[in-house]
Protein backbone atom coordinates (compact mmCIF):
# COMPACT_ATOMS: atom_id res chain seq x y z
CA UNK A 1 0.00 0.00 0.00
CA UNK A 2 1.17 3.50 -0.84
CA UNK A 3 0.14 6.39 1.39
CA UNK A 4 0.18 10.09 0.52
CA UNK A 5 0.04 12.71 3.26
CA UNK A 6 -0.83 16.35 2.59
CA UNK A 7 0.94 18.84 4.83
CA UNK A 8 0.47 22.59 5.29
CA UNK A 9 2.92 25.09 6.73
CA UNK A 10 1.13 27.38 9.19
CA UNK A 11 1.84 29.85 11.98
CA UNK A 12 2.82 27.76 15.00
CA UNK A 13 -0.11 27.11 17.29
CA UNK A 14 1.70 28.68 20.27
CA UNK A 15 2.27 32.02 18.52
CA UNK A 16 0.07 34.92 19.61
CA UNK A 17 -1.72 35.99 16.42
CA UNK A 18 -1.30 39.63 15.38
CA UNK A 19 -3.53 41.35 12.84
CA UNK A 20 -1.58 43.57 10.42
CA UNK A 21 -2.01 47.28 11.05
CA UNK A 22 -3.38 47.84 7.53
CA UNK A 23 -6.04 45.15 8.18
CA UNK A 24 -4.97 43.18 5.11
CA UNK A 25 -4.42 39.96 7.02
CA UNK A 26 -2.50 38.29 9.83
CA UNK A 27 1.22 38.86 10.36
CA UNK A 28 3.15 35.81 9.09
CA UNK A 29 6.57 37.43 8.66
CA UNK A 30 9.16 36.72 11.36
CA UNK A 31 6.88 34.41 13.30
CA UNK A 32 7.53 30.76 14.02
CA UNK A 33 5.98 28.45 11.39
CA UNK A 34 5.28 24.75 11.86
CA UNK A 35 3.49 21.75 10.44
CA UNK A 36 -0.28 22.24 10.79
CA UNK A 37 -1.02 20.22 14.00
CA UNK A 38 -3.60 17.74 12.66
CA UNK A 39 -1.34 17.18 9.61
CA UNK A 40 1.24 15.91 12.11
CA UNK A 41 -1.31 13.30 13.17
CA UNK A 42 -1.66 12.34 9.50
CA UNK A 43 2.13 11.97 9.17
CA UNK A 44 2.29 9.92 12.36
CA UNK A 45 -0.47 7.59 11.15
CA UNK A 46 1.30 7.04 7.83
CA UNK A 47 4.57 6.24 9.62
CA UNK A 48 2.71 3.80 11.89
CA UNK A 49 1.17 2.08 8.87
CA UNK A 50 4.66 1.61 7.45
CA UNK A 51 6.01 0.30 10.76
CA UNK A 52 3.12 -2.20 10.89
CA UNK A 53 4.09 -3.44 7.44
CA UNK A 54 0.83 -2.24 5.91
CA UNK A 55 2.37 0.56 3.87
CA UNK A 56 5.49 0.11 1.75
CA UNK A 57 5.89 3.71 0.61
CA UNK A 58 4.77 6.90 2.36
CA UNK A 59 5.12 10.29 0.72
CA UNK A 60 4.23 13.83 1.74
CA UNK A 61 3.07 16.75 -0.38
CA UNK A 62 2.89 20.44 0.42
CA UNK A 63 1.84 23.47 -1.60
CA UNK A 64 3.57 26.77 -0.94
CA UNK A 65 6.72 28.78 -1.48
CA UNK A 66 10.28 27.46 -0.95
CA UNK A 67 9.93 27.82 2.81
CA UNK A 68 7.40 24.98 2.81
CA UNK A 69 10.40 22.67 2.37
CA UNK A 70 10.75 22.95 6.20
CA UNK A 71 7.52 21.09 6.89
CA UNK A 72 8.33 18.44 4.29
CA UNK A 73 11.77 17.90 5.89
CA UNK A 74 10.04 17.63 9.26
CA UNK A 75 7.70 14.99 7.83
CA UNK A 76 10.70 13.05 6.47
CA UNK A 77 12.44 13.34 9.85
CA UNK A 78 9.33 11.72 11.36
CA UNK A 79 9.61 8.84 8.89
CA UNK A 80 8.11 9.87 5.53
CA UNK A 81 10.16 8.37 2.64
CA UNK A 82 10.10 11.24 0.14
CA UNK A 83 8.34 14.55 -0.49
CA UNK A 84 6.89 16.70 -3.23
CA UNK A 85 6.65 20.50 -3.02
CA UNK A 86 4.21 22.13 -5.40
CA UNK A 87 5.63 25.61 -5.63
CA UNK A 88 3.14 28.45 -5.48
CA UNK A 89 3.71 32.07 -4.48
CA UNK A 90 0.03 32.64 -3.85
CA UNK A 91 -2.10 31.22 -1.08
CA UNK A 92 -4.58 28.76 -2.52
CA UNK A 93 -8.20 28.27 -1.54
CA UNK A 94 -9.30 24.75 -0.54
CA UNK A 95 -10.85 24.00 -3.96
CA UNK A 96 -7.58 24.83 -5.74
CA UNK A 97 -5.58 22.88 -3.12
CA UNK A 98 -7.75 19.82 -3.72
CA UNK A 99 -7.40 20.14 -7.51
CA UNK A 100 -3.63 20.40 -7.16
CA UNK A 101 -3.50 17.36 -4.89
CA UNK A 102 -5.67 15.42 -7.35
CA UNK A 103 -3.12 15.93 -10.11
CA UNK A 104 -0.33 14.66 -7.85
CA UNK A 105 -2.51 11.71 -6.80
CA UNK A 106 -3.34 10.81 -10.41
CA UNK A 107 0.42 10.60 -11.02
CA UNK A 108 1.52 8.92 -7.78
CA UNK A 109 -1.50 6.58 -7.46
CA UNK A 110 -1.55 6.18 -3.68
CA UNK A 111 -4.06 3.79 -2.09
CA UNK A 112 -4.71 6.07 0.86
CA UNK A 113 -4.60 9.85 1.32
CA UNK A 114 -4.28 11.27 4.84
CA UNK A 115 -4.40 14.90 5.94
CA UNK A 116 -5.41 17.02 8.91
CA UNK A 117 -9.10 17.76 9.29
CA UNK A 118 -8.47 21.49 9.22
CA UNK A 119 -5.65 23.99 8.87
CA UNK A 120 -5.35 26.17 11.94
CA UNK A 121 -4.78 29.34 9.91
CA UNK A 122 -7.87 29.75 7.72
CA UNK A 123 -9.93 27.09 9.57
CA UNK A 124 -11.83 26.11 6.42
CA UNK A 125 -12.14 22.36 7.04
CA UNK A 126 -12.84 21.58 3.37
CA UNK A 127 -9.88 20.17 1.46
CA UNK A 128 -10.25 16.46 2.32
CA UNK A 129 -13.95 16.45 1.59
CA UNK A 130 -13.47 18.25 -1.76
CA UNK A 131 -10.60 15.96 -2.74
CA UNK A 132 -12.63 12.88 -1.95
CA UNK A 133 -15.46 14.15 -4.17
CA UNK A 134 -13.08 15.06 -7.03
CA UNK A 135 -11.49 11.59 -6.89
CA UNK A 136 -14.84 9.90 -6.27
CA UNK A 137 -13.21 8.02 -3.40
CA UNK A 138 -14.79 7.30 0.01
CA UNK A 139 -14.45 10.09 2.55
CA UNK A 140 -13.73 9.69 6.23
CA UNK A 141 -13.56 12.97 8.13
CA UNK A 142 -12.32 13.83 11.63
CA UNK A 143 -11.09 10.29 12.31
CA UNK A 144 -9.83 9.32 15.75
CA UNK A 145 -9.22 5.63 15.02
CA UNK A 146 -8.09 3.72 11.93
CA UNK A 147 -7.78 0.02 11.29
CA UNK A 148 -6.98 -1.49 7.90
CA UNK A 149 -7.51 -5.23 7.28
CA UNK A 150 -7.57 -6.99 3.90
CA UNK A 151 -8.32 -3.81 1.99
CA UNK A 152 -11.16 -3.02 4.41
CA UNK A 153 -10.94 0.27 6.29
CA UNK A 154 -12.56 0.71 9.69
CA UNK A 155 -12.71 4.26 11.01
CA UNK A 156 -14.09 6.06 14.03
CA UNK A 157 -15.11 9.67 13.42
CA UNK A 158 -15.40 12.38 16.06
CA UNK A 159 -18.90 13.85 15.63
CA UNK A 160 -20.77 16.38 17.78
CA UNK A 161 -22.87 13.67 19.42
CA UNK A 162 -19.97 11.29 20.16
CA UNK A 163 -18.31 8.79 17.85
CA UNK A 164 -19.45 7.33 14.52
CA UNK A 165 -17.98 4.05 13.25
CA UNK A 166 -17.86 3.42 9.51
CA UNK A 167 -16.50 0.68 7.28
CA UNK A 168 -15.17 1.55 3.86
CA UNK A 169 -12.55 0.43 1.36
CA UNK A 170 -9.38 1.62 -0.34
CA UNK A 171 -8.63 3.91 -2.02
CA UNK A 172 -9.93 6.51 0.40
CA UNK A 173 -9.35 10.05 1.68
CA UNK A 174 -9.23 10.34 5.47
CA UNK A 175 -8.92 13.55 7.50
CA UNK A 176 -7.35 13.27 10.94
CA UNK A 177 -8.50 14.56 14.31
CA UNK A 178 -5.94 15.42 16.99
CA UNK A 179 -7.17 12.38 18.93
CA UNK A 180 -5.99 9.90 16.29
CA UNK A 181 -2.50 9.47 17.78
CA UNK A 182 0.38 11.29 19.46
CA UNK A 183 2.86 12.53 16.84
CA UNK A 184 6.46 11.54 17.57
CA UNK A 185 9.29 14.01 17.94
CA UNK A 186 11.93 13.83 15.24
CA UNK A 187 15.25 12.75 16.74
CA UNK A 188 18.43 14.58 15.77
CA UNK A 189 19.84 11.63 13.76
CA UNK A 190 16.54 11.39 11.89
CA UNK A 191 16.57 15.14 11.20
CA UNK A 192 20.05 14.70 9.69
CA UNK A 193 18.91 11.69 7.65
CA UNK A 194 15.86 13.59 6.39
CA UNK A 195 18.15 16.14 4.72
CA UNK A 196 19.26 13.42 2.30
CA UNK A 197 15.79 12.10 1.46
CA UNK A 198 14.40 13.05 -2.00
CA UNK A 199 12.38 16.27 -2.26
CA UNK A 200 10.93 16.92 -5.70
CA UNK A 201 9.73 20.39 -6.68
CA UNK A 202 6.94 21.04 -9.18
CA UNK A 203 5.91 24.52 -10.36
CA UNK A 204 2.15 24.90 -9.90
CA UNK A 205 1.91 26.83 -13.18
CA UNK A 206 2.83 23.66 -15.08
CA UNK A 207 -0.25 21.83 -13.76
CA UNK A 208 -2.83 23.74 -15.81
CA UNK A 209 -5.36 24.37 -13.07
CA UNK A 210 -7.23 27.50 -12.10
CA UNK A 211 -5.63 28.68 -8.88
CA UNK A 212 -7.16 32.16 -8.79
CA UNK A 213 -8.98 33.30 -5.66
CA UNK A 214 -12.76 33.11 -5.78
CA UNK A 215 -13.06 34.88 -2.46
CA UNK A 216 -11.72 38.37 -1.83
CA UNK A 217 -10.64 39.35 1.67
CA UNK A 218 -11.91 42.89 2.25
CA UNK A 219 -10.36 43.30 5.68
CA UNK A 220 -9.13 41.38 8.68
CA UNK A 221 -9.72 42.83 12.11
CA UNK A 222 -9.02 41.88 15.70
CA UNK A 223 -11.88 40.24 17.52
CA UNK A 224 -13.65 42.39 20.09
CA UNK A 225 -11.74 42.18 23.36
CA UNK A 226 -13.49 40.93 26.42
CA UNK A 227 -12.74 42.91 29.54
CA UNK A 228 -12.08 41.31 32.88
CA UNK A 229 -14.96 41.80 35.28
CA UNK A 230 -14.78 41.72 39.05
CA UNK A 231 -13.54 39.28 41.66
CA UNK A 232 -16.15 38.28 44.18
CA UNK A 233 -15.23 37.50 47.78
CA UNK A 234 -17.27 34.39 48.35
CA UNK A 235 -19.91 32.06 46.99
CA UNK A 236 -22.75 34.04 48.55
CA UNK A 237 -21.71 37.19 46.70
CA UNK A 238 -21.30 35.25 43.45
CA UNK A 239 -24.79 33.78 43.59
CA UNK A 240 -26.28 37.18 44.53
CA UNK A 241 -24.52 38.85 41.56
CA UNK A 242 -25.69 36.18 39.15
CA UNK A 243 -29.23 36.45 40.43
CA UNK A 244 -29.73 40.20 40.82
CA UNK A 245 -27.03 41.91 38.71
CA UNK A 246 -26.49 39.63 35.71
CA UNK A 247 -29.97 38.08 36.08
CA UNK A 248 -28.87 34.79 34.54
CA UNK A 249 -30.03 32.35 37.22
CA UNK B 1 -33.53 34.52 -5.37
CA UNK B 2 -34.28 31.63 -3.05
CA UNK B 3 -32.00 30.27 -0.36
CA UNK B 4 -31.70 26.58 0.46
CA UNK B 5 -30.99 25.43 4.03
CA UNK B 6 -29.81 21.84 4.46
CA UNK B 7 -31.41 20.49 7.65
CA UNK B 8 -29.44 18.71 10.35
CA UNK B 9 -31.68 16.19 12.09
CA UNK B 10 -31.86 12.68 13.52
CA UNK B 11 -34.76 11.54 11.28
CA UNK B 12 -37.20 12.47 14.08
CA UNK B 13 -36.39 16.02 15.12
CA UNK B 14 -34.50 18.94 13.67
CA UNK B 15 -31.31 19.79 15.51
CA UNK B 16 -31.46 23.32 16.90
CA UNK B 17 -28.49 24.22 14.67
CA UNK B 18 -30.95 24.03 11.75
CA UNK B 19 -33.09 26.75 13.37
CA UNK B 20 -30.04 29.00 13.80
CA UNK B 21 -29.12 28.45 10.16
CA UNK B 22 -32.63 29.39 9.00
CA UNK B 23 -32.23 32.70 10.89
CA UNK B 24 -29.02 33.33 8.97
CA UNK B 25 -30.84 32.57 5.70
CA UNK B 26 -33.45 35.21 6.58
CA UNK B 27 -30.76 37.87 6.15
CA UNK B 28 -30.39 36.79 2.50
CA UNK B 29 -33.88 36.07 1.21
CA UNK B 30 -37.54 35.84 2.14
CA UNK B 31 -37.90 32.67 0.10
CA UNK B 32 -36.24 30.07 2.30
CA UNK B 33 -36.48 26.39 1.39
CA UNK B 34 -35.57 23.69 3.88
CA UNK B 35 -34.10 20.47 2.48
CA UNK B 36 -34.49 17.35 4.62
CA UNK B 37 -32.63 14.25 3.49
CA UNK B 38 -33.37 11.23 5.64
CA UNK B 39 -35.22 8.01 6.23
CA UNK B 40 -38.87 7.76 7.36
CA UNK B 41 -39.09 11.51 7.76
CA UNK B 42 -42.81 12.07 7.11
CA UNK B 43 -43.41 13.25 10.68
CA UNK B 44 -40.33 15.43 10.59
CA UNK B 45 -41.58 17.02 7.36
CA UNK B 46 -44.96 17.73 8.99
CA UNK B 47 -43.44 19.40 12.05
CA UNK B 48 -40.95 21.37 9.94
CA UNK B 49 -43.60 22.96 7.73
CA UNK B 50 -44.79 25.09 10.63
CA UNK B 51 -41.49 26.99 10.85
CA UNK B 52 -42.58 30.51 10.06
CA UNK B 53 -39.60 31.59 7.96
CA UNK B 54 -39.67 28.50 5.74
CA UNK B 55 -41.67 28.81 2.51
CA UNK B 56 -41.08 25.30 1.21
CA UNK B 57 -39.94 22.03 2.76
CA UNK B 58 -38.21 19.72 0.28
CA UNK B 59 -38.10 16.08 1.30
CA UNK B 60 -36.01 13.24 0.04
CA UNK B 61 -37.05 10.16 1.99
CA UNK B 62 -35.05 6.97 1.40
CA UNK B 63 -33.66 4.21 3.57
CA UNK B 64 -30.16 4.80 2.20
CA UNK B 65 -30.27 8.33 3.65
CA UNK B 66 -30.74 7.08 7.22
CA UNK B 67 -27.15 7.73 8.30
CA UNK B 68 -26.25 10.89 6.37
CA UNK B 69 -23.41 9.43 4.32
CA UNK B 70 -22.16 12.53 2.43
CA UNK B 71 -21.25 10.55 -0.70
CA UNK B 72 -24.99 9.85 -1.07
CA UNK B 73 -26.48 13.18 -0.02
CA UNK B 74 -24.11 15.57 -1.81
CA UNK B 75 -25.24 14.78 -5.40
CA UNK B 76 -28.89 15.27 -4.37
CA UNK B 77 -28.06 18.75 -3.07
CA UNK B 78 -25.89 19.78 -6.02
CA UNK B 79 -28.69 18.68 -8.33
CA UNK B 80 -31.00 21.31 -6.78
CA UNK B 81 -28.41 24.09 -6.77
CA UNK B 82 -29.36 25.94 -9.95
CA UNK B 83 -32.54 27.21 -8.27
CA UNK B 84 -30.70 28.97 -5.48
CA UNK B 85 -28.42 31.94 -4.86
CA UNK B 86 -27.11 30.49 -1.57
CA UNK B 87 -26.97 27.05 0.05
CA UNK B 88 -26.48 27.03 3.82
CA UNK B 89 -25.77 24.26 6.32
CA UNK B 90 -24.88 24.43 10.01
CA UNK B 91 -21.17 24.50 10.77
CA UNK B 92 -21.49 21.35 12.88
CA UNK B 93 -19.68 18.10 12.16
CA UNK B 94 -22.73 17.30 9.98
CA UNK B 95 -22.38 20.40 7.79
CA UNK B 96 -18.58 20.34 7.73
CA UNK B 97 -18.67 16.75 6.51
CA UNK B 98 -21.22 17.41 3.80
CA UNK B 99 -21.12 20.87 2.25
CA UNK B 100 -17.51 20.95 0.93
CA UNK B 101 -18.41 17.83 -1.09
CA UNK B 102 -21.29 19.75 -2.66
CA UNK B 103 -18.94 22.64 -3.42
CA UNK B 104 -16.64 20.22 -5.27
CA UNK B 105 -19.53 18.93 -7.38
CA UNK B 106 -20.54 22.53 -8.23
CA UNK B 107 -16.93 23.71 -8.69
CA UNK B 108 -17.34 26.68 -6.36
CA UNK B 109 -15.44 27.74 -3.25
CA UNK B 110 -17.35 27.35 -0.02
CA UNK B 111 -17.17 29.94 2.76
CA UNK B 112 -16.82 28.14 6.09
CA UNK B 113 -18.23 28.95 9.48
CA UNK B 114 -19.73 32.39 8.91
CA UNK B 115 -20.60 34.45 11.98
CA UNK B 116 -22.17 37.40 10.19
CA UNK B 117 -23.81 38.45 6.92
CA UNK B 118 -23.04 41.96 5.65
CA UNK B 119 -24.87 41.65 2.32
CA UNK B 120 -25.76 39.11 -0.36
CA UNK B 121 -22.10 38.64 -1.22
CA UNK B 122 -20.15 39.75 1.87
CA UNK B 123 -19.70 37.59 4.92
CA UNK B 124 -17.82 37.60 8.22
CA UNK B 125 -15.89 34.58 9.43
CA UNK B 126 -13.35 33.90 12.15
CA UNK B 127 -9.87 32.70 11.20
CA UNK B 128 -6.95 31.57 13.38
CA UNK B 129 -9.37 30.07 15.92
CA UNK B 130 -11.19 33.37 16.31
CA UNK B 131 -8.00 35.36 16.94
CA UNK B 132 -8.79 37.35 13.81
CA UNK B 133 -12.04 38.17 12.03
CA UNK B 134 -12.13 38.20 8.24
CA UNK B 135 -14.59 40.04 5.97
CA UNK B 136 -14.84 38.23 2.65
CA UNK B 137 -16.62 38.92 -0.62
CA UNK B 138 -17.38 36.62 -3.51
CA UNK B 139 -19.01 36.86 -6.93
CA UNK B 140 -19.53 33.16 -7.62
CA UNK B 141 -22.67 31.89 -9.36
CA UNK B 142 -23.79 30.31 -6.11
CA UNK B 143 -22.62 30.81 -2.55
CA UNK B 144 -22.17 27.78 -0.31
CA UNK B 145 -21.71 28.56 3.35
CA UNK B 146 -21.60 26.78 6.65
CA UNK B 147 -23.08 28.86 9.46
CA UNK B 148 -21.83 28.97 13.04
CA UNK B 149 -25.04 28.23 14.98
CA UNK B 150 -24.15 30.25 18.09
CA UNK B 151 -23.82 33.43 16.03
CA UNK B 152 -27.48 33.48 14.97
CA UNK B 153 -30.66 33.29 17.08
CA UNK B 154 -32.89 30.26 16.78
CA UNK B 155 -35.93 30.96 14.57
CA UNK B 156 -39.51 30.35 15.67
CA UNK B 157 -40.72 26.81 15.11
CA UNK B 158 -44.39 27.69 14.81
CA UNK B 159 -46.70 30.00 12.93
CA UNK B 160 -45.90 28.92 9.40
CA UNK B 161 -47.49 26.64 6.85
CA UNK B 162 -44.90 25.80 4.23
CA UNK B 163 -45.56 23.76 1.11
CA UNK B 164 -44.01 20.29 1.09
CA UNK B 165 -42.35 18.91 -2.01
CA UNK B 166 -41.05 15.36 -2.35
CA UNK B 167 -38.06 14.83 -4.59
CA UNK B 168 -36.82 11.48 -5.77
CA UNK B 169 -33.70 9.83 -4.44
CA UNK B 170 -30.68 9.77 -6.74
CA UNK B 171 -28.62 6.68 -6.05
CA UNK B 172 -24.83 6.77 -6.14
CA UNK B 173 -22.40 3.91 -5.87
CA UNK B 174 -21.03 4.23 -2.36
CA UNK B 175 -18.41 2.04 -0.73
CA UNK B 176 -18.96 3.29 2.82
CA UNK B 177 -21.30 1.53 5.21
CA UNK B 178 -22.48 2.75 8.57
CA UNK B 179 -21.48 0.50 11.48
CA UNK B 180 -22.56 2.22 14.68
CA UNK B 181 -22.80 5.47 16.58
CA UNK B 182 -21.61 5.81 20.16
CA UNK B 183 -23.70 8.60 21.61
CA UNK B 184 -23.54 9.49 25.27
CA UNK B 185 -27.07 9.59 26.63
CA UNK B 186 -27.96 12.42 28.92
CA UNK B 187 -31.10 14.16 30.09
CA UNK B 188 -29.25 17.45 30.25
CA UNK B 189 -29.55 20.08 27.49
CA UNK B 190 -27.39 19.79 24.39
CA UNK B 191 -24.00 21.46 24.90
CA UNK B 192 -24.12 23.60 21.76
CA UNK B 193 -27.55 24.89 22.60
CA UNK B 194 -27.89 25.13 26.39
CA UNK B 195 -28.77 28.40 28.17
CA UNK B 196 -26.25 27.57 30.88
CA UNK B 197 -23.01 25.57 30.55
CA UNK B 198 -20.95 24.30 33.49
CA UNK B 199 -17.46 23.25 32.36
CA UNK B 200 -14.72 21.47 34.24
CA UNK B 201 -10.97 21.44 33.73
CA UNK B 202 -7.93 19.70 35.05
CA UNK B 203 -8.69 21.19 38.47
CA UNK B 204 -11.38 18.51 38.87
CA UNK B 205 -8.49 16.01 39.24
CA UNK B 206 -10.42 12.87 38.19
CA UNK B 207 -13.58 11.61 36.55
CA UNK B 208 -15.33 10.85 39.86
CA UNK B 209 -15.08 14.50 40.84
CA UNK B 210 -16.99 15.46 37.70
CA UNK B 211 -20.04 14.26 39.63
CA UNK B 212 -19.81 17.55 41.51
CA UNK B 213 -20.24 19.38 38.22
CA UNK B 214 -23.16 17.20 37.19
CA UNK B 215 -24.91 18.09 40.46
CA UNK B 216 -24.37 21.79 39.84
CA UNK B 217 -25.44 21.44 36.20
CA UNK B 218 -28.66 19.70 37.24
CA UNK B 219 -29.47 22.52 39.69
CA UNK B 220 -29.11 25.06 36.87
CA UNK B 221 -30.60 22.91 34.09
CA UNK B 222 -27.22 23.32 32.44
CA UNK B 223 -25.18 21.32 29.95
CA UNK B 224 -21.81 19.98 31.05
CA UNK B 225 -18.64 20.85 29.17
CA UNK B 226 -14.93 20.30 29.69
CA UNK B 227 -11.55 21.69 28.74
CA UNK B 228 -9.24 19.79 26.43
CA UNK B 229 -6.95 19.11 29.39
CA UNK B 230 -9.78 17.36 31.24
CA UNK B 231 -10.72 15.35 28.14
CA UNK B 232 -7.12 14.37 27.41
CA UNK B 233 -6.70 13.29 31.03
CA UNK B 234 -9.63 10.92 30.51
CA UNK B 235 -11.99 12.59 33.02
CA UNK B 236 -14.81 12.88 30.46
CA UNK B 237 -15.57 12.06 26.79
CA UNK B 238 -14.37 14.18 23.89
CA UNK B 239 -17.93 15.10 22.89
CA UNK B 240 -17.96 17.37 25.96
CA UNK B 241 -14.91 19.34 24.89
CA UNK B 242 -15.35 23.10 24.53
CA UNK B 243 -12.73 24.98 22.53
CA UNK B 244 -10.93 25.30 19.24
CA UNK B 245 -10.67 21.53 18.86
CA UNK B 246 -14.07 20.88 20.44
CA UNK B 247 -17.41 22.66 20.41
CA UNK B 248 -18.12 26.36 20.12
CA UNK B 249 -20.63 27.50 22.72
CA UNK B 250 -22.18 30.87 23.51
CA UNK B 251 -24.63 30.37 26.38
CA UNK B 252 -26.12 33.10 28.55
CA UNK B 253 -24.07 31.81 31.47
CA UNK B 254 -20.80 29.89 31.27
CA UNK B 255 -19.28 28.65 34.51
CA UNK B 256 -15.63 27.55 34.16
CA UNK B 257 -14.58 25.39 37.09
CA UNK B 258 -10.93 24.50 37.58
CA UNK B 259 -10.12 25.67 34.04
CA UNK B 260 -6.97 27.76 33.62
CA UNK B 261 -8.13 29.34 30.34
CA UNK B 262 -5.80 28.22 27.57
CA UNK B 263 -6.26 30.18 24.32
CA UNK B 264 -7.68 27.09 22.67
CA UNK B 265 -10.40 26.82 25.34
CA UNK B 266 -11.24 30.55 25.24
CA UNK B 267 -11.76 30.26 21.45
CA UNK B 268 -14.74 28.02 22.15
CA UNK B 269 -16.53 29.99 24.87
CA UNK B 270 -15.55 33.66 24.89
CA UNK B 271 -18.75 34.65 23.07
CA UNK B 272 -20.77 33.58 26.15
CA UNK B 273 -22.86 36.44 27.58
CA UNK B 274 -21.79 36.04 31.23
CA UNK B 275 -18.66 34.13 32.21
CA UNK B 276 -17.93 32.93 35.73
CA UNK B 277 -14.51 31.53 36.62
CA UNK B 278 -13.82 29.49 39.73
CA UNK B 279 -10.16 28.66 40.22
CA UNK B 280 -7.84 28.61 43.20
CA UNK B 281 -4.97 29.99 41.10
CA UNK B 282 -5.45 33.75 41.09
CA UNK B 283 -3.05 34.02 38.13
CA UNK B 284 -5.18 31.79 35.87
CA UNK B 285 -5.78 33.58 32.53
CA UNK B 286 -9.47 32.67 32.65
CA UNK B 287 -9.91 35.54 35.16
CA UNK B 288 -8.88 38.03 32.43
CA UNK B 289 -12.09 37.38 30.52
CA UNK B 290 -14.48 36.42 33.32
CA UNK B 291 -17.28 38.76 34.37
CA UNK B 292 -17.23 37.25 37.84
CA UNK B 293 -14.17 35.55 39.25
CA UNK B 294 -13.99 33.53 42.45
CA UNK B 295 -10.57 32.51 43.68
CA UNK B 296 -11.41 29.51 45.76
CA UNK B 297 -10.99 25.76 46.11
CA UNK B 298 -13.63 24.33 43.80
CA UNK B 299 -14.25 21.34 46.08
CA UNK B 300 -15.54 23.78 48.70
CA UNK B 301 -17.10 26.31 46.35
CA UNK B 302 -19.29 23.99 44.26
CA UNK B 303 -21.18 22.39 47.18
CA UNK B 304 -21.62 25.89 48.64
CA UNK B 305 -23.05 27.19 45.36
CA UNK B 306 -25.49 24.28 45.27
CA UNK B 307 -26.53 25.13 48.83
CA UNK B 308 -27.00 28.80 47.98
CA UNK B 309 -29.09 27.92 44.93
CA UNK B 310 -31.29 25.70 47.10
CA UNK B 311 -31.73 28.59 49.54
CA UNK B 312 -32.72 30.92 46.71
CA UNK B 313 -35.26 28.43 45.44
CA UNK B 314 -36.73 28.08 48.94
CA UNK B 315 -37.10 31.84 49.27
CA UNK B 316 -38.83 32.02 45.87
CA UNK B 317 -41.23 29.18 46.59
Amino acid sequence: MKVLVAVKRVVDYKVQIRVKSDNSGVETQNVKMSVNPPDENAIEEAVKLKEQGLANEIISVSIGDDKSQDVLRTSMAMGIDRSILVKSQNTLEPLAVAKTLKIIIDKEKPDLVLMGKQAIDDDSNQTGQILSALLNWPQGCFISNLKIENNKVFISREIDEGIENLETSLPAVLTCDLRLNTPRFASLPNIMKAKKKPLETIDINTLGIDTSSKIKTLKVIEPPKRKAGIMVNDVKELVQKLKYEAKVI
Amino acid sequence: MSVLVVAEHDNKNLKSSTLNTISAAEKLSEDIHLLILGNKIEDLAKSSKSIQLVKKVIICDHEKLENQIPELSSPIISNLAENYSHILAPSSTFGKNLLPRVSALLDVTQISDIIGIESQDTFIRPIYAGNAISYVQTDQKINLMTVRPTSFEKCEETGGDAAVENISFIDSEVKTTFVSREVSKSDRPELGNARVVVSGGRGLENSDNFKLLYDLADKLNAAVGASRAAVDSGYIGNEYQVGQTGKMVAPELYIAVGISGAIQHLAGMKESKVIVAINKDLEAPIFNIADYGLSSDLFQAIPEIIKELDLLNQIES
